[in-house]
């Protein structure tokens, strides 16, 4: 019986994300506990490690095992279609159609589904789809996941923060886990923002220092601009599809595709426009997550937490969410989207490796190499190499991974992050030293690395895409050839700085030592992987590569346009002609580097001193930080002080001045009454007070008094009778 | 039968004397007595005129009521009297015009 | 329309139990502090406990009122007391319940005037669970007015140094909108019938009347025709109370002022008033002048752009205090604008979403104004600035804060975040451009909101700051229970939106018809 013949997998897939939400549950619960306090990282191990075999169970059975090629996985073809078909289950699939033919398998065929809400017209059943896309990434982030964990039993050991610092790790394990499992929009942006809000935690994990709260804030608010614009996207989306289930969301843009239905007239556009635009607020997410130019500020300061952190977050897997994103819904870019996609990436790989080769603080240059690679990923997907992108996301997941963890091995030893305080250590740190260097050829790209596979089919893919397009559509490919240069010789400028010459700081370098081994062997693991590349015809794949079976899906956008969407494939002498030029520019990096840090001649201070005006501005990384604070802070903070003003002063005014009038008008009827009415009623009294006054003269008290008043009235009225009769 | 304008002529005598002494004399007791004329005054105009229209004992029932008040009016005077004698040491009239603050 | 489940006068139960309260608390001398505040929290559990039940026995299935009780009262003007629940208003009457058992709690170190603060606290809830139980437009009234009085003294007594004015600001705001409200009552009183005997106050009756076009066809008055003064009256009415925008200004004076208890009423119940009365009275009876020949009329526009203001507005204006209270006080206002976006778009989406963020400010808002409170009680100030490294001094408080914060700027998976979107998604199909500029309010929001964790809770720890305890067990009790519900309700959603569908998609059936 096979694995995903019944809901097996779902469970496995349930395994790993609820798991690691225990794992946080518990750590939060019981941090007073003497027992979390000291050894709060049993739990988040345990696990993380379950999670990790599950996520091996799952990867053994739908890539290893399945039945893989270019033909959907024949086990699953039959269940899988009432996930995609839910759209339009009434026109079956016909021969030709553009239903995906990539093999995918949803819970929801298997009844485990969750309804999260249901408001009669948006209703979101919360499933789990496993594809072989999703099943290496659950791969890739629970072992990087599960070697975090295991590096910083070692690394956050002392801290007072331990048991909570694993509790973030878990709660960011979960949320990234969701989002790679989930199969619904508006629930990948939930998972998006609780990554970002865990990023945001860890980052400002030391938070009595002064810098992480700030570079937790910055990054959680450049991350917030993305995903504001991420959220106009979907409700596009939903606008146009009545649904924000991907598998819905396919379906209707095949109607649309296969010209079976329109896109409904938004703001009187065309739907390449609304497509394009939709397209492009989904993509602003990305570019805020995966710290592409303009939005890529963020990702250098988040360096400000734990190294651990900024390799399993900033590195390795967070960051690539947004490589991922773009991936998971890559059927939905229109070719203008995706020409915009690959000038961003374009734009990023450039002015991040320049940065990276100017910046002194190890962490950094790293940061910008990961900024840098990311610009890659999405260049790559953006001229049409979706299987190039998503694997090099793999790969680069591991040596980065490997990289920022070298790092902090370094970084423990010597207790510093700049590199002119660093050198020599190659000595004292053999292990470290070892495994990132073998990851920095992977990341450089040396053939036989693992990143020289997915480079290499990254610069095929833009030489290919800039060949059909038109020479100024070259650039992608011309940066992506240069951009490995300046990435070899960044590298091995930092591997320079750390590990050779004579050490700058002798203090220490004498106290610096070896990391223990629940450290070192992390880095074993990951130097492995980043070596053994998974690139290579792999035997238990039944021959083929990874990066075959992460076809891209059909290219519904641009089909519905009326474009075509196959560039072809190069063949192998493109491939040859690219592994060449590549081995060219490695060479020509490592040459340079040569010439300028190991012969001197000349040595980096003439090159700093020739080209002094670019070196200033590459140094003040192109004054995009100034920048955003001249204009988005400055503004941002005008306004709320003119318009706090307004409100204090002018609204608030007006009410107080209602107010004030309002007491005016009454102090005016107040006086009318008390001089007008109580005036007339007052005259009355002192009228009557006068003849009162008077005529009490004639009260005697005198008893005789009053009787002769008595008989005289009586005398008076007889009187007047007899008159008057 | 007697003509009524002398029963009328004495009943306004005894009227007047009895007006005069009350508003003249400073004596209580003088007072009273000019009370007592003038209600004896007023009986002696009601028997008259009682006679004089029909022989009829309304009048004469009034006087009778006359009588019977003015004996009580003279005991509840004196109590009075008697009182303002014990409160100021005399039994002038003028004495207590405090009806007039 | 009408379906009478239960006739065990449970809603009268529910609002009129804490008058005896006030009539046990009468009867207890003054100086026995602690009967009175057991008493107070036994006759607010009373309507809690009932709350309960009628969540349980509450037929979500259905659209109809529901606990319908109907009593003649004024029979010369057809009055009469009528009150009931749909899905609308019973998630509101839990809220109320479970807010004034917590307000009661948090409200334990009141020393001053202990017996007429808490008789007044119990009054308010009969006025609150009142307004929204009516069904009779004129009791409805009557609660309206009752619930001001008892506000106005619990902040003009019991309140900060600038208690009388703030006090006096919200009593004139809100009963100048009463005064509107009573008019367009009246005129609409009058306009039900011919002769007397066939006018009535009934929501129902006016409800079935105004649907059927009985205010759309007037004579015009100054040029606006009676339909548009009657809904632009009512607005008025309850506009002051949600806030919205020009009418907001009384909202952080009262607030600021307000001790700790009274604030998390005001914004976790008296805001939701408003919104309730907007869709209970305005797009029940008036749906006409919201919806026209196919399309959304310029007082639907009116309504989404004010939303849209108070989103932006109240979230830059939050992100210029330096007091925190305050700061909390204008993201309310930022807030409602979620709601009156939902309203606008007259949508299963928005007005569903409307509901939900009803409710979950209610939650988050109450539990914000709670920690604010708290830290006033340690430190005696509330200025952001002055505070810093509180995370290290009180993790506990801190972790509770976090909560807060986030489930108050929309983060996804806790409360605050489905009401927004929900909001979004509705608004976006009616009037994308106003969702669109909208969404600057969720950037400033979380700006504010994180300066504001920054300030107060990073940063290293200051001396001043060293001895102060962390949350005490009543305060603990006091917050976790809203903790809880910002994560109950933003991973299990339908919790909600399952009670209100019905009554949600009865209520959007009026729009949308071309």
């Amino acid at each position: 019986m096979d694995f995903f013949d019944d809901a097996t997998p779902a469970w496995y897939a349930l395994a790993i994300l609820l798991l690691p939400a225990a794992g946080f549950c518990w750590n939060a619960f019981t941090y007073r506990t003497e027992f979390t306090r000291k050894r709060g990282h049993i739990v988040p191990l345990l696990t993380i490690g379950t999670a990790l075999f599950c996520a091996l169970t799952i990867f053994k059975h739908a890539v290893i095992d399945g039945d893989v090629g270019d033909t959907p996985h024949a086990a699953s073809a039959t269940h899988d279609a009432p996930a995609h078909d839910s759209g339009g289950a009434d026109a079956p699939p016909a021969a030709g159609s553009l239903a995906d033919p990539r093999w995918s398998w949803s819970s929801k065929a298997h009844g485990v589904v969750y309804r999260i809400i249901d408001t009669g017209a948006l209703r979101i059943d919360a499933g789990i789809t496993i594809d072989h896309l999703t099943a290496t990434m659950l791969l890739v982030v629970t072992l990087v996941a599960f070697l975090v964990h295991l590096y910083s039993v070692s690394y956050m050991h002392g801290d007072k923060r331990f048991s909570r610092f694993f509790a973030f790790l878990q709660l960011f394990s979960f949320s990234m886990l969701g989002l790679i499992l989930t199969d619904n929009l508006l629930l990948l942006f939930c998972f998006w923002e609780l990554v970002g809000v865990c990023s945001y935690f860890l980052i400002g994990f030391w938070f009595e220092q002064d810098e992480p709260p700030k570079a937790s804030m910055k990054a959680f608010m450049t991350n917030r601009f993305g995903d504001v614009g991420f959220l106009i996207g979907i409700l596009l989306v939903y606008r146009m599809f009545g649904t924000t289930d991907l598998a819905e969301i396919y379906a209707g843009l095949q109607a649309v595709a296969e010209g079976r239905a329109a896109l409904p007239p938004l703001f009187g556009w065309e739907a390449g426009t609304l497509l394009t635009v939709a397209g492009l607020c989904l993509f602003t997410g990305p570019m805020a997550k995966s710290a592409q130019v303009p939005l890529h500020i963020w990702l250098p300061d988040a360096m400000a937490g734990p190294t651990p952190v900024s390799a399993l977050i900033h590195a390795a897997t967070m960051v690539a969410a947004g490589v991922y994103m773009v991936g998971r819904i890559y059927f939905f870019f229109t070719p203008t989207a995706l020409a915009f996609i690959a000038g961003i990436g374009t734009v990023t790989a450039l002015v991040a490796a320049t940065i990276g080769l100017v910046h002194n603080n190890i962490k950094k240059v790293l940061a910008y190499s990961t900024c840098s690679q990311l610009g890659y990923m999405m260049l790559s997907l953006g001229v049409g190499g979706y299987s190039a992108g998503l694997f090099h996301l793999y790969t680069h997941a591991f040596f980065k991974a490997c990289l920022f963890l070298g790092a902090g091995s370094v970084i423990h030893a010597v207790h510093t992050e700049d590199m002119r305080e660093m050198g020599g250590l190659k000595s004292k740190l053999p292990v470290t030293y070892r495994t990132m260097l073998i990851a920095t050829m992977a990341l450089g790209g040396v053939p036989f690395f693992s990143g020289a596979f997915s480079k290499e089919m990254i610069v095929e893919h833009a030489l290919m895409w800039g060949w059909s397009h038109g020479l100024a559509h070259m650039l992608p490919a011309i940066v992506a050839i240069g951009g490995g240069g300046l990435t070899f010789f960044y590298m091995m400028r930092l591997i320079y700085l750390t590990f050779y010459g004579a050490p700058r700081d002798q203090h220490k370098f004498e106290h610096a030592h070896e990391s223990p081994p629940a450290m070192t062997i992390p880095l074993m693991v990951l130097a492995f992987l980043s070596f053994f590349s998974v690139g290579w015809p792999m035997p238990f794949l039944g021959g083929h590569k990874l990066p075959e079976l992460l076809a891209a899906p059909p290219a519904l956008a641009s089909i519905a346009l009326g474009h075509g969407a196959d560039h072809g494939h190069g063949g192998f002498a493109l491939a040859f002609g690219v592994l060449v030029l590549s081995c060219l520019v490695i060479v020509f990096g490592y040459r340079l580097y040569k010439q300028t840090y190991k012969d001197r001649n000349p040595g980096p201070e003439v090159w700093v001193a020739r080209l002094r005006p670019l070196h200033t501005t590459v140094s003040n990384l192109y004054y995009f930080d100034e920048f955003y604070r001249a204009t988005i802070v400055r503004f941002s903070y005008a306004t709320a002080r003119v318009l706090a003003l307004f409100d204090s002063k002018v609204i608030d005014a007006i009410v107080n001045g209602v107010g004030t009038v309002g007491q005016l008008i009454a102090a005016g009827f107040a006086a009318f009454d008390r001089i007008v009415v109580d005036g007339l009623v007052n005259l009355n009294g002192t009228v009557c007070h006068a003849l009162g006054s008077r005529l009490r003269r004639l009260q005697t008290g005198n008893l005789q008094d009053y009787l002769a008043f008595a008989v005289g009235g009586m005398a008076f009225v007889t009187l007047l009778f007899l008159f008057l009769a | 039968m007697q003509p009524l304008a002398g029963y009328v002529f004495l009943g306004t005598a005894m009227f007047v004397l009895g007006v005069f002494t009350m508003v003249t004399r400073k004596n209580a007791i003088y007072v009273l007595m000019g009370a007592e004329l003038i209600l004896n005054a007023a009986a002696l105009n009601f028997v008259a005129f009682a006679r004089y229209m029909g022989n009829r004992l309304d009048g004469q029932m009034f006087a009778i009521f006359i009588i019977i008040l003015a004996a009580a009016e003279a005991a509840v005077a004196l109590g009075i009297v008697l009182q303002i004698h014990h409160h100021f040491p005399s039994i002038d009239v003028s004495k207590p015009d405090r009806l007039g603050d | 329309m009408i379906s009478t489940i239960d006739s065990s006068h449970l809603l009268s139960w529910i609002t009129l139990s804490p008058l005896l309260g006030v009539l046990a608390i009468l009867f207890t001398p003054r100086e026995k502090h602690d009967v009175i505040k057991t008493l107070a929290a036994a006759f607010t559990g009373i309507p809690l406990i009932l709350a309960g039940w009628l969540y349980f026995k509450f037929d979500q299935s259905q659209a109809g009122y529901q606990f319908f009780e109907d009593m003649s009262w004024v029979d010369a003007f057809n009055i009469r007391y009528t009150v009931g629940v749909d899905g609308l208003s019973s998630p509101l009457v839990v809220l109320t319940c479970l807010l004034m058992f917590f307000a009661v709690f948090s409200s334990w170190n009141i020393e001053k005037g202990v017996k007429g603060y808490f008789m007044l606290l119990l009054l308010l809830a009969v006025g609150i669970n009142g307004v929204f139980v009516s069904l009779d437009f004129f009791l409805f009234y009557v609660y309206w007015e009752l619930m001001l009085l008892p506000m106005y003294f619990l902040i003009g007594i019991w309140g900060g140094p600038r208690r009388e004015y703030a006090a006096i600001k919200f009593f004139l705001y809100t009963l100048a909108g009463s005064v509107l409200m009573l008019v367009a009552l009246i005129a609409m009183y009058l306009k039900s019938g011919d002769v007397p005997s066939e006018r009535t106050f009934s929501l129902i009756a006016l409800a079935q009347k105004g649907q059927a076009g009985l205010f759309d066809h007037g004579s015009t008055l100054f040029g606006m025709e009676l339909r548009s003064w009657l809904f632009l009256f009512l607005f008025i009415g309850f506009a002051i109370k949600v806030p919205v925008f020009p009418f907001h200004t009384w909202l952080p004076d009262a607030h600021v002022e307000a001790p700790t208890a009274i604030s998390v009423v005001l914004a976790g119940i008296l805001l939701k008033l408003g919104g309730y009365g907007l869709m209970r009275v305005n797009m029940t009876i008036l749906p006409g002048a919201l919806w026209e020949n196919g399309g959304p009329t310029g007082w639907a526009t009116a309504l989404a752009l004010l939303g849209m203001i108070n989103c932006v507005y109240g979230a830059f204006v939050a992100m210029a205090q330096t007091d925190f209270k305050k700061l909390v006080a204008y993201s309310s206002v930022a807030h409602m604008g979620f709601v009156l976006l939902g309203l606008a778009a007259m949508n299963p989406n928005g007005i569903a979403g409307a509901n939900l963020q009803l409710i979950n400010h209610g939650t988050s808002s109450a539990m914000l104004f709670l920690l604010v409170g708290v830290i006033y009680d340690r430190a005696h100030h509330r200025e952001i600035g002055k505070f810093g490294g509180l995370a290290s001094h009180m993790p506990m408080y801190a972790s509770l804060a976090f909560l807060g914060i986030f489930t108050s700027l929309g983060l996804p998976g806790l409360a605050g975040f489905w009401g927004e979107a929900l909001s979004l998604i509705g608004c976006y199909e009616v009037f994308p451009k106003i969702t669109a500029v909208s969404t600057i309010g969720l950037i400033v929001t979380a700006a504010f909101f994180l300066m504001t964790i920054r300030k107060v809770f990073f940063g290293p720890k200051l001396p001043q700051y060293a001895g102060f305890p962390d949350l005490s067990l009543r305060e603990w009790a006091c917050l976790v229970p809203f903790g809880l519900f910002c994560i109950v309700l933003g991973v299990a959603p339908f919790l909600l939106t399952d009670w209100i569908r019905p009554s949600v998609e009865a209520l959007a059936s009026l729009f949308g018809k071309s």
